[in-house]
């Protein structure tokens, strides 16, 4: 739960339906609009692993007819959290239907590189092409910071923008929204080099964009280009919003998932609201619950769906991301602030490429739990090929709180159980070291079953540091401290 | 809250040493504090926390609570540090806690303003609230003026919503500590909610006495750690705040530095930061403007982060570097090139917060007080069960279902085995009732039972009562519970009778006829025998299918064929004298018992003496009598009244008599 990324998409619809409703924080220079936006045009087109390119295709001109009015143009493009899109030639711009059609049919469902990320074009997003005259493509970005929300604006905006700290304008927009700046003042601050004809327009469309960043409690969010085209006598001008990066605070869902979701409702896209249908999902809000997609490269594996969803069921915490399949460092590590400080150090120890798995479990999960978590790590790191040297698993953590450590470890202990033989014949090194309320026992049966199995396992209390038995696994360090022997 | 009760001068916190001062009642045992006599001097600005510090807890966290007060108590504090609880959705007047061995009463508040008028003394609070609710309650909490600090716990608090909150929080000059934290703890004086854990913890990291080592962390999680590292290499803790893991923190790094470094008693500063938020950029300022001059030893976790190939966000909702300037990497740079101790690696902090510290014991900068004696804890009754240190007779014992584990256990079979085996209604009647899987066969029999009782038709007089009660208008417990109260040994008994007779006469050893004959003798009705309208002829459908099925599967049905010569015996004199339905279920079932193989005869014998037949029939006329109740209702039915000409009616004629015999209806038959 924190501020997360959102599809261009969904920002983009967030954006078309709130900027006529969400409450202006002080009045615009303009009256407010008599209509509000009509439905954007945004075609999403999501190609899952089992799909059919060409039906999704099919399917996506029955949805969108727009897409098939002779003569019109069109942007193409993924919608997957990739930055800088335009450099990577992942951009189709100005193309008709069956151009961007064969550009999508190209690279759907097709691994791509991103700078140093693989990954695999999924999602993608079509719009009308707006055309433009040059100069007409502005810069704003909105962030927030501790003292209140910067907003960044420049008029050379566009693909090549550049260092924006540098050179784009800046207007600090305290918390206290009491405090928000007038008219002139904004037009003072941020529209110094944009011609005084669009200066009203533009402070109704800050004011207005910023309104819906407070409504809608964005964390983030960058248009670039914000394409602002004059009218004939630059009195007024057309706003589009080309290209958007945004992210949003998930914690806010209490207070504004019902926003994120009718702005999302068939409704308010412009599509066929069907009736209510077998398959209809019955949603809590008037529109689909906002999606927080995986970055880039980073779509969950099934181990990791697996785990995210038992995550998503209990009030304890379980984590686990994978990072390198074969790396040879295991960590199966309780607590949020432990299971980074043990990321440290492998990678401090020189280990950063083998570490195989970020995660934790933590707020006292069931036996259960503990060994559904244990088991999966397990079995991942077991099905990986085995390594000439052999592979580390570090049973980390710190000193817990409230959790009774000999019941969390019997879920682990069960779990070492089921796979004793591959673990010897991987020749893993299993390196312990937790404290807490009843600690003594979990080290005493987990030492117990090690010894047992004839597994090669060290095992640490309080008295190591909680990290500390990492240099002595990876560097061959070695230390004062005695293993625990109770 | 009966506040001006007399204070308990024996020293009833020491136990059970005094036999002549054993408590005769629990309310005995109930230690009460004074409010102060006298208002305290207000402390230094740098002092958040002291020995005399009185909180409210904000929500229902008896756990935390109970956290604090047994740490008030090992730190020997006169008074518990916990003022009163906060809870508005009230209900309760007080809560019951432990004060070492002995109990006292905190006082539960609805009202904030209440709270507040009756204790001027408190001037910080715990707030539990939940990351929904904890922006308005925390706001109505700083409108009072006697809050210096509030400390947020929640989760998940929305990152807006945490700004508003610093903002007006720094405006009226209130200590936010949180959200997302654990809190902070000041050895000897004074511990937020659930900082530290448990007891044992607290004892192991000497959390009881003040060291001269003050800390601020952002993980709630390692300041566990950093009390043990501090206790193992110093002479411990003097402070320790954990801000917290979010993105805003109330408070940050520097406000608490800023407070240590004007506390005498503090002789080294030990920061712990995180990838994420530019924070420890504002101590690395102030030390280098002279204003933080002790020294600080100091670590930023999440170095990793830069060298993953993509991004991962950690566990603290701030943990994400959306700068070069945020990874931990180049905040341990600038620390160490701003002269703070910075390790190579956080593993070795512990060794380098160690050589700092021997470094001011030679110059004498730290003079280490001498050891008290380590407190003892009273441990809990739940966690001393829990490591098996004692035990306890329990006033109830169940031994047919189990609903504390993963899954709801019927007689050791988990509830998703009962599906998935598809062991049917009867299956769990065998696992409930009998405490065993019985055969399939069985299991269908019972079943059968209950399909042949479920209904006899409205007349039968547990329906009518049934029927009249829904009529009056009463809900469906009532009514079913009043056609059930009918059971007895006239309706539906027929069942235990039937089974009790033929089951005696067929182990005296009575042929069938000489039972018949017994029964004559002594004019006693045959339980089971008899029929009104159906007779050898016009046989009974129902009584066929259970003959049929039992004859079939069961391995052995001699109390049937018993029955079943008794019946040849009684239709010999009247058509319809034959095995009734009732006579039949009995016999099977009792054959049913005897011969499944699942019972001892022992246990087939004490079945039936409980009277586990009678259970069948109001399980099984439970459904009928439901029918009969929906049925009612479905119909909109009113009151039933009975009519007047279906009633005979005949009093006595009052007046004349002798006194006593006046009004006496002699009823001849």
């Amino acid at each position: 739960m924190s501020a997360k990324s959102i599809l261009e998409a969904d920002g983009k619809a967030i954006l078309n339906y709130h900027l006529t409703r969400a409450p202006l924080i002080k009045p615009s220079p303009l009256p407010k609009s008599a209509v509000h936006n009509p439905p954007p045009k945004l075609a999403t087109l999501n190609f899952p692993e089992d799909a059919d390119i060409k039906g999704v295709l099919d399917a996506a001109e029955a949805k969108y007819p727009w897409l098939l009015t002779p003569g019109s143009k069109f942007v193409a493009k993924p919608d997957q959290l990739i930055k800088r899109r335009g450099k990577s030639g992942l951009l189709a711009l100005n193309k008709t239907w069956s151009e961007a059609r064969a550009w999508v049919e190209a690279r759907a469902k097709k691994e791509q590189r991103v700078e140093t990320v693989d990954g695999v074009l999924r999602n993608f997003l079509v719009e009308p092409f707006v055309p433009h005259p040059d100069g007409t493509e502005y810069y704003i970005c909105i962030q927030s910071v501790r003292e209140g929300d910067w907003i960044y604006f420049t008029h050379e905006g566009g693909v090549d923008v550049g260092d924006v700290d540098a050179k784009a304008e800046k207007l600090l927009i305290p918390v206290d929204l009491s405090q928000y700046p007038s008219n002139q003042e904004i037009a003072a601050t941020l529209l110094k080099k944009v011609p005084k004809g669009v200066h009203n327009v533009l402070v109704d469309f800050i004011s207005r964009l910023y309104a819906v960043y407070v409504d809608c409690q964005f964390t983030y969010l960058e248009i670039n280009p914000l394409v602002v085209i004059p009218n004939k006598d630059a009195t007024s001008a057309e706003v589009h919003f080309l290209d958007l990066a945004a992210k949003i605070d998930q914690t806010a869902e209490f207070e504004c998932g019902v926003k994120w979701a009718i702005a999302r409702s068939a409704a308010a896209l412009g599509l066929p609201t069907s009736g209510i249908s077998k398959d209809t999902k019955i949603t809590v809000d008037a529109g689909p619950p906002m999606d927080f997609p995986a970055p880039f490269g980073r779509e969950l594996s099934k181990e990791e769906a697996y785990i995210a969803e038992m995550d998503a069921k209990t009030g304890a915490s379980l984590k686990l991301t994978i990072l390198n399949s074969n790396g040879r460092v295991w960590t199966l590590v309780a607590g949020g602030g432990a299971s980074v400080v043990y990321a440290d150090a492998i990678a401090s120890a020189g280990f950063a490429g083998e570490l195989a798995n970020y995660g934790e479990y933590s707020g006292a999960p069931t036996e259960t739990q503990t060994f559904h978590y244990a088991r999966t790590v397990l079995d991942l790191m077991l099905r990986a090929p085995q390594h000439p040297e052999g592979k580390v698993l570090f049973i980390g953590g710190g000193i817990a709180n409230f959790t009774n450590v000999a019941s969390t470890f019997k879920g682990v202990i069960r779990a070492l159980r089921d796979v004793a033989p591959l673990l010897l014949e991987h020749k893993v090194q299993i390196w312990v070291r937790r404290a807490g309320p009843n600690y003594q026992e979990g080290l005493k049966n987990i030492k117990a079953v090690g010894q047992e199995l004839q597994l090669d396992m060290h095992v640490y209390g309080p008295d190591m540091h909680v990290s500390g038995i990492v240099p002595l696994a990876l560097n061959g360090k070695t230390s004062e401290i005695k293993e625990f022997n109770g | 809250m009966p506040s001006v009760a007399p204070v308990t001068t024996n020293g009833s916190s020491n136990g059970n040493g005094n036999g002549n001062l054993e408590p005769h009642s629990a309310n005995d045992n109930i230690r009460r504090f004074e409010a102060p006599s006298r208002p305290l001097s207000p402390p230094s600005d740098h002092t958040l926390f002291h020995s005399k510090t009185r909180c409210f807890v904000y929500g229902l966290q008896p756990r935390a609570v109970q956290g604090m007060l047994d740490f008030d108590f090992i730190c020997k504090r006169k008074t518990p540090s916990v003022a009163g609880i906060i809870y508005t959705f009230g209900g309760q007047f007080v809560s019951k806690m432990y004060w070492g061995t002995s109990e006292t009463l905190l006082p539960v508040y609805e009202s904030v303003e209440k709270a507040m008028a009756k204790h001027p003394d408190v001037d910080t609070i715990v707030n539990f609230a939940s990351s929904r609710s904890v922006y308005t309650s925390t706001l109505d909490l700083m409108e009072f003026p006697q809050i210096r600090s509030i400390a947020i716990i929640a989760e998940g608090v929305p990152e807006r919503r945490a700004r508003e909150i610093l903002h007006v929080a720094e405006k009226k000059g209130v200590t936010i500590i949180g959200p997302a934290t654990v809190g902070g703890i000041k050895p000897g004086s004074y511990k937020i909610g659930n900082t530290g854990g448990m007891m044992d913890n607290i004892v192991a990291s000497k959390l009881y006495r003040p060291g001269s080592v003050a800390y601020v962390s952002k993980s709630g999680g390692m300041s566990n750690e950093l009390n043990n590292i501090i206790a193992n290499t110093t002479d411990g803790v003097y402070e320790g705040v954990a801000i917290g893991g979010d993105r805003y923190p109330g408070t940050t790094f520097i406000d608490h530095m800023l407070r240590y470094q004007a506390d005498p008693k503090i002789k080294i500063l030990v920061l712990l930061g995180e990838v994420g938020g530019v924070e420890e950029y504002r101590v690395i300022e102030a030390v280098k403007s002279g204003q933080i001059t002790k020294p600080i030893v100091a670590w930023a976790i999440g170095t990793v982060a830069g060298l993953l190939k993509t991004e991962v966000q950690f566990g603290h909702a701030g943990s994400f570097a959306n700068s070069q300037l945020e990874t931990a990497v180049y905040k341990n740079k600038a620390m160490s090139d701003a002269g703070f101790f910075v390790p190579d690696t956080f593993e070795e902090l512990p060794e380098l917060l160690g050589r700092v510290y021997q470094k001011l014991l030679k110059a004498g900068t730290v003079k280490p007080s001498a050891e008290p004696i380590v407190p003892k804890i009273p441990i809990d009754y739940a966690w001393a069960q829990e490591l098996g240190l004692i035990r306890k007779p329990a006033a109830f014992i169940s031994t047919i279902s189990d609903d504390r584990g993963q899954e709801l256990l019927y007689a050791g079979m988990p509830i998703s085995d009962v599906f998935k085996e598809n062991i049917g209604i009867g299956g769990v009647m065998s696992l409930l009732w009998f405490r065993r899987r019985l055969p399939d066969y069985a299991s269908r029999f019972l079943e059968m039972v209950l399909m042949l009782t479920a209904d006899h038709g409205p007349a039968v007089s547990g329906a009518m009562n049934t029927i009249i009660t829904t009529r009056a208008g009463k809900d469906l417990i009532s009514a079913l519970v009043s056609g059930l109260l009918t059971i007895g040994s006239r309706f539906g008994g027929a069942l235990d009778g039937a089974a009790e007779e033929f089951t005696r006469a067929y182990d005296k050893g009575l042929s069938p006829r000489d039972f018949v004959d017994t029964m004559r003798k002594e004019n006693k009705l045959i339980p089971g025998i008899g029929h009104r309208i159906k007779s050898r002829n016009n046989p009974d459908l129902r009584v066929e299918l259970v003959k049929e099925f039992v004859q079939k599967n069961f391995p052995s049905c001699k109390l049937l064929d018993y029955a079943l010569a008794v019946e040849s015996v009684t239709t010999s004199k009247k058509d319809n004298l034959i095995l009734n339905v009732d006579g039949c279920i009995a016999v099977c079932f009792v054959d049913l018992m005897r011969n499944c193989g699942a019972f001892s005869a022992e246990e087939a014998e004490d079945y039936m003496k409980m009277g586990v037949l009678n259970g069948l029939f109001v399980l099984g006329r439970s459904i009928g009598l439901i029918a009969h109740f929906l049925d009612q209702k479905r119909l909109r039915t009113g009151l039933y009244r009975h009519p007047w000409d279906d009633i005979t009616y005949l009093l006595p004629s009052l007046g004349g008599g002798q006194p006593g015999t006046e009004g006496r209806v002699e009823v001849s038959i």
